[in-house]
């Protein structure tokens, strides 16, 4: 009885809606009225023949992997450096949540305004003498996506150095003691103890970085908007979805993006437990319910 | 959700406070230096967005790099004196709160059930929840916004509270139900000897002893609400009922030539989340990584 509620909530706006985009996908539907125009597969044909659609998987594919290859070192040498036991640690530690906590709107927002072609980073740029430097950071396709990784750098590399940190308070010290007594430097104590230990939290950082890239949305749709973002070369999935559905009113063909985005982001998170997250969560995304080993 | 349940912390302190504070020493010069860049880094813009505020456009035209000089408040006023921002502020504010309200309570009940008693169907019950992960927002948000549509919730806060609601039920669940099953059965047994019915336990014993996790799964809900953009994007177009991300994007877009205006319409849409982080930041960093280390 008590559960009621919850279900009733969590049926009619999670899994209905996920079950009906399945359903819709096979129609050509403008949202009014029942769907009746059966169109079999052709919604999705003609995503998966669709140029700016390969543009879009590119564009969040390039997005996982530089988020990846970015974020973790920098995110695990910031984590090494403050794990030290030095003053104003904590107060440290707030400061660089910060960019966490804003929204993405506010985030591009303000990043947009900064990175135009008059805004403040090229003008810095030419007093300081560096004008060869100076770009059309947002618009200009070549940079485009470096400056979309910079904010998106920018905005969660703290997430990423707060979990280190934390799975870092986790190793026991006598570690360090050890190994400093067994002649070993600081950094192969890093590399033998401190990397090793810190693979759980590493791969689950993985984890989130990579779904959340995959439905990258918020950043790209205000800075960009929703027609430039495919010429910048910085369109995604979402973004791609949210033109060719909602705003052409195509809800059939918008419910077969959102299929497609759904499997692909499935597939991964998938591939990623069987080969990689196995050992540290057993069954967690899976919905086993025996999640003993629990620590809190 | 209120300040008075901090004396419930010890339950769930955060992972880099286990270890007993030593006496600190100063680290090396390059430490600092390192932690100074990085902040720098971090703070930079959002100094630019503040600090832009109070510059009037000709100064941020001349040079927009630049200090405020002479410094200018009246972009702040004006949009301290318009409806738009406090007609955003508020519906932020009820949509963030009664989607953890509503999550919260929907979400302990559920737990408890899933957590404390034994019935045909429970492992489904909680593998349907946990499930729940698996379908971010940006998956459904299409036919979400037909089924909202169906119900005449467009236009309207419900239509976005309710669906905020449902995607933060398996974060919430998935997170409590360890707590739940935490609290001894002897403990049950007691209250119902001294005549407590289950939903007196249920109240004065399930409640107070979750508070940490409750805590917790409140502030993700109220976090990912307030700063929700997709959801209202699809949901809501009278700007009488924008939330604040909507507000903001519709301001810098209404305004776009008047940059030191939009600066400060953004900076003060900071504001409410950098105080609500400021009071809750040790449980939202020890819930973010709790929760993730599971």
């Amino acid at each position: 009885m008590l559960t009621g509620p919850a279900i009733l909530v969590f049926l009619t706006f999670v899994i209905v809606p996920v079950v009906m985009a399945a359903y819709y996908g096979f129609f050509r539907w403008k949202g009014f009225g029942p769907p009746t125009d059966f169109a079999g597969l052709q919604n999705y044909t003609s995503i998966l023949t669709d140029p700016t659609f390969h543009d879009a998987v590119r564009h969040n594919a390039v997005i996982v992997v530089l988020s990846l290859v970015i974020q973790g070192p920098v995110a695990i040498l910031f984590a090494l450096l403050m794990n030290q036991k030095i003053r104003g640690r904590s107060v440290i530690r707030v400061l660089i949540f910060v960019p966490y906590v804003i929204s993405e709107v506010i985030v591009g927002t303000g990043w947009a305004l900064m990175m135009s072609d008059t805004g403040a980073l090229n003008t810095l740029l030419g007093r300081i003498g560096l004008e060869n430097l100076q770009h059309s950071w947002l618009a200009d396709p070549s940079i485009a996506m470096g400056t979309l990784m910079l904010i998106l750098t920018w905005k969660y590399v703290g997430f990423a150095v707060i979990l280190m940190l934390a799975g870092l308070q986790s190793i026991p010290e006598e570690l360090y003691e050890a190994a400093a007594i067994d002649g070993a430097s600081f950094w192969q104590q890093q590399f033998r103890i401190t990397l090793p230990l810190l693979g759980p939290t590493i791969r689950i950082w993985a984890f989130l970085s990579m779904i959340g890239a995959l439905q990258l949305f918020d950043l790209v749709n205000i800075i960009w908007g929703q027609y430039v973002a495919a010429t910048a070369g910085t369109s995604t999935m979402a973004t791609y979805m949210y033109l060719n559905g909602h705003l052409a009113g195509n809800y059939g063909f918008g419910s077969a993006v959102a299929v497609v985005l759904f499997l692909i982001s499935l597939v991964v998170a998938l591939v990623y437990q069987r080969f990689v997250l196995r050992r540290d969560t057993e069954g967690a995304l899976t919905g086993d319910s025996g999640r003993k080993g629990r620590k809190k | 959700m209120s300040t008075s349940t901090v004396s419930a912390a010890p339950r769930q302190a955060a992972p880099y406070e286990l270890r007993p504070t030593r006496k600190l020493a100063w680290g090396s010069p390059v430490t600092y230096l390192v932690a100074v860049v990085l902040i720098g880094a971090c703070l930079g813009p959002v100094a630019y967005i503040v600090l832009g505020g109070f510059r009037t456009n000709s100064q941020i035209t001349e040079d927009p790099a630049g200090l405020p000089s002479p410094w200018v408040v009246s972009n702040y006023t004006d949009v301290l004196a318009s409806s738009d921002f406090w007609v955003a502020m508020g519906n932020s504010t009820i949509s963030a709160v009664a989607t953890t309200v509503g999550a919260v309570v929907l979400g302990v009940m559920a737990s408890f059930v899933i957590a404390r008693y034994d019935f045909v169907g429970k492992g489904a019950m909680y593998s349907l929840f946990a499930a729940g992960l698996m379908f971010p927002m940006t998956v459904a948000i299409t036919p979400l916004y037909l089924m909202v549509r169906t119900l005449g919730l467009t236009n309207s806060l419900a239509g976005v509270v309710l669906p905020q609601i449902a995607f933060a039920l398996p974060v919430t669940v998935i997170i409590l139900v360890p707590f739940l099953r935490a609290i001894p059965a002897e403990l049950e047994e007691a209250a119902s000897i001294d005549g407590a019915s289950r939903l007196g336990f249920f109240w004065r014993m399930v409640v107070p002893l979750s508070m940490p996790g409750v805590i917790t799964v409140g502030i993700l809900a109220f976090i990912n609400a307030w700063n929700n953009y997709m959801l209202p994007l699809f949901i809501l177009s009278d700007p009488g009922t924008f939330t604040l991300p909507l507000g903001v994007a519709n301001f810098a877009s209404q305004y776009s030539v008047d940059t030191a205006r939009v600066l400060a319409f953004t900076s003060l849409s900071m504001v409410p989340a950098l105080i609500f982080f400021s009071l809750f930041e040790k449980r939202i960093v020890g819930g973010l990584t709790g929760a993730i280390k599971g």
